[in-house]
């Protein structure tokens, strides 16, 4: 037999448990070698869980695509194109000088979120904002001249009745804030970059 | 204590009041804490967690490749590299899988030997051997199923020739083969249920060893001296004693397992499965997985369609009646000095079969494999029968505390039959 135990190693039968039952002067050291063996366990398990969970976060080929070009030149005073940027609705608006005097014209006290429309637009005619409300996550109406726009001309969600206004500003129903206006920037005066 | 509740004997609130309406404390201390275990195991006795461990492994990583991978057949194979290359992690989670199945035929063919040295399969753990061939079978249907999804060449062509053994069939062979392809040949609706039975499969293995497991603890684990434990003096608890014995056998399973995926990680695949699959052109010499290659050199060392198939799976069914094939009442292939070198050539022509079906199927090979395969069979059916009635085995110790605890080795003869000691 390749291990055989000495007569003075062989446990104590009918002892169960291992633990502190070995001594006082012996209890420092177990203590230590349980200490450490738990430490090196703990962070090899973190290490390879690491990598499960990053797996599940946007693959390099989904970041890739964050960010979507937008021509602006066939666009119209008074139109509006819905382009898609990282699987969601971006609504890109072409607005009339009208809708433009309206959405400056509101009184900060009157809104839910407050912010002027000039912090909410790079180029006065260009509303981009993301077309998702920021209530439940639906895609609001208003982007074809037949939808319903709401009481105050911009947007209106079907799903919880929320209106918004030309600068995409909250004003009335349940959804707590202003549609989101994504990173974007002016590659020339016909193109945004939007992400 | 009130009525209907579990008599239980933990301290700690929480714990005890989980515990006596769901004894599950009770219970993994009986088995897992306190459970009499023989107090002679060898590190050979660390297989058996060890293949838990890599069956878990091999779930959590498969569990998420299939949140990245897809099961079709115009986009499988990019969808994998697209792991490989894109997904955070992607490789080192497909590398775990991938090597983690060799890991798990090591493991498990390791474990297998050891019950077949030390005599594991015979009563009273017929059925608990029995049960793990069972593992096997589904095991080796869940790799081939799982080698086929990445639709490389290999996959498609391995698929082609496996799922073709069953055209052997009499009568309803081609019938059987049109079935489990769902076509007319390996296609889009093979891919589908391949991946879906290889996703279900290791959650019936699951099943298994977990009877596997049940059946393990009413016999009690089998020892390198194949006698049953006579008392407490023969046993030690199973926690601490083979929980650390484990853990050690863990970290150096992990380290091999490591150095595979970080430094092989395709050793031991073949790189023709790295070319998508093409149903009008076959490799030049395809050969399945290492772990197949005993069992695919005995289907071709038989030159008759029918006759390889059958082999073939009768290299695994002969397992299945092991535990009748050997007459011999000692269990430890240590007290058995002829059945020994026996087994041990065995061993060695296990690792010449896998040699040759790695091997072109032509001249000194075939005759190489059909040597091989009569000397697999001769071993179950006339070695062992015989063998039964003719050996003489040396003579057992009296217990397993006098051979571990008192100078090792076997005692003198006659000591065998000397009654249990008292604890």
């Amino acid at each position: 037999m390749a291990e055989t135990l000495a007569p003075s190693t062989a446990p104590e039968l009918g002892q169960t448990q291992g633990g502190g039952e070995h001594g006082p002067d012996q209890g420092t050291k177990r203590d230590f070698l349980k200490l450490v063996a738990g430490s090196f366990a703990a962070v090899g398990v973190g290490a390879i869980v690491w990598p499960f969970i990053h797996s599940m976060n946007p693959a390099k080929d989904v970041l890739a695509l964050a960010s979507t070009d937008v021509p602006l030149g066939h666009i119209a005073e008074g139109q509006a194109v819905t382009v898609m940027w990282r699987g969601k609705p971006v609504f890109v608006r072409h607005r009339t000088g009208a809708e433009i005097t309206e959405a400056k014209a509101v009184p900060l006290a009157e809104l839910r979120d407050p912010q002027p429309d000039g912090a909410r637009v790079q180029r006065e005619p260009w509303l981009v904002v993301l077309g998702v409300c920021t209530h439940l996550g639906c895609v609001p109406l208003g982007q074809k001249p037949t939808d319903a726009r709401g009481d105050f001309g911009g947007w209106f969600c079907p799903c919880h009745g929320s209106h918004y206004d030309t600068s995409g500003r909250i004003r009335r129903g349940p959804a707590p804030s202003n549609l989101v206006v994504p990173d974007y920037a002016f590659t020339s005066d016909t193109q945004i970059r939007v992400g | 204590m009130a009525t209907g509740l579990h008599d239980s004997s933990f301290t700690n609130p929480v714990v005890r009041w989980i515990d006596q309406r769901m004894p599950v404390f009770t219970m993994m201390q009986k088995e897992y804490g306190t459970f009499p275990t023989p107090r002679n195991f060898n590190y050979f006795w660390n297989f058996g967690a060890l293949a838990m461990i890599n069956l878990m492994i091999m779930i959590a990583t498969g569990i998420f490749l299939a949140m990245n991978y897809t099961a079709h057949t115009s986009m499988a194979f990019d969808s994998v590299e697209r792991i490989m290359r894109d997904v955070n992690y992607g490789w080192l989670i497909r590398y775990v899988h991938m090597n983690g199945a060799s890991m798990f035929f090591i493991v498990v063919l390791v474990h297998v030997w050891r019950g077949m040295f030390y005599g594991s399969y015979k009563k009273p753990r017929e059925l608990l051997w029995i049960l793990g061939v069972v593992i096997f079978l589904l095991m080796m249907a869940t790799a081939f199923m799982g080698y086929v999804l990445p639709w490389g060449q290999m996959s498609f062509w391995g698929a082609t020739v496996i799922t073709n053994l069953f055209s052997a069939i009499p009568l309803v062979g081609n019938s059987i083969v049109t079935l489990l392809w769902g076509g007319f040949s390996v296609d889009n609706p093979t891919l589908n249920r391949f991946f879906s039975l290889h996703y279900l499969l290791p959650f019936v293995i699951t099943g298994v060893v977990f009877l596997h497991v049940a059946a393990l603890h009413i016999t009690g684990s089998n020892n390198p001296l194949g006698i049953e434990p006579k008392g407490p003096q023969d046993t030690l608890p199973f926690h601490p004693y083979y929980t650390i014995k484990d853990s050690v056998g863990i970290v150096v399973y992990l380290i091999v397992f490591a150095f595979l995926v970080f430094f092989t990680p395709n050793y031991l695949g073949h790189p023709d499965n790295y070319i998508p699959a093409n149903p009008l052109s076959t490799p030049a010499h395809i050969v399945p997985e290492w772990y197949f290659l005993p069992f695919y050199a005995v289907l071709r060392a038989v030159p008759n369609k029918l006759g390889g198939v059958l082999m073939m799976f009768g290299a695994i069914a002969v397992l299945f009646v092991l535990p009748w094939l050997d007459r011999s009442p000692v269990r430890s292939m240590r007290f058995r000095p002829i059945a020994k070198w026996a087994f041990l050539l065995w061993t060695v022509n296990f690792f010449v079969l896998m040699w040759a079906g790695g091997k072109p199927a032509e001249g000194l090979y075939v005759v190489i494999s059909r040597l091989s395969t009569a000397y697999y069979f001769a071993y179950f059916l006339v070695i062992l029968p015989l063998l039964g009635k003719i050996e003489r085995p040396l003579p057992l110790p009296e217990s397993i505390s006098r051979a571990v605890l008192r100078g090792g080795g076997p005692l003198p003869g006659g000591a065998a039959a000397k009654p249990m000691e008292k604890a």
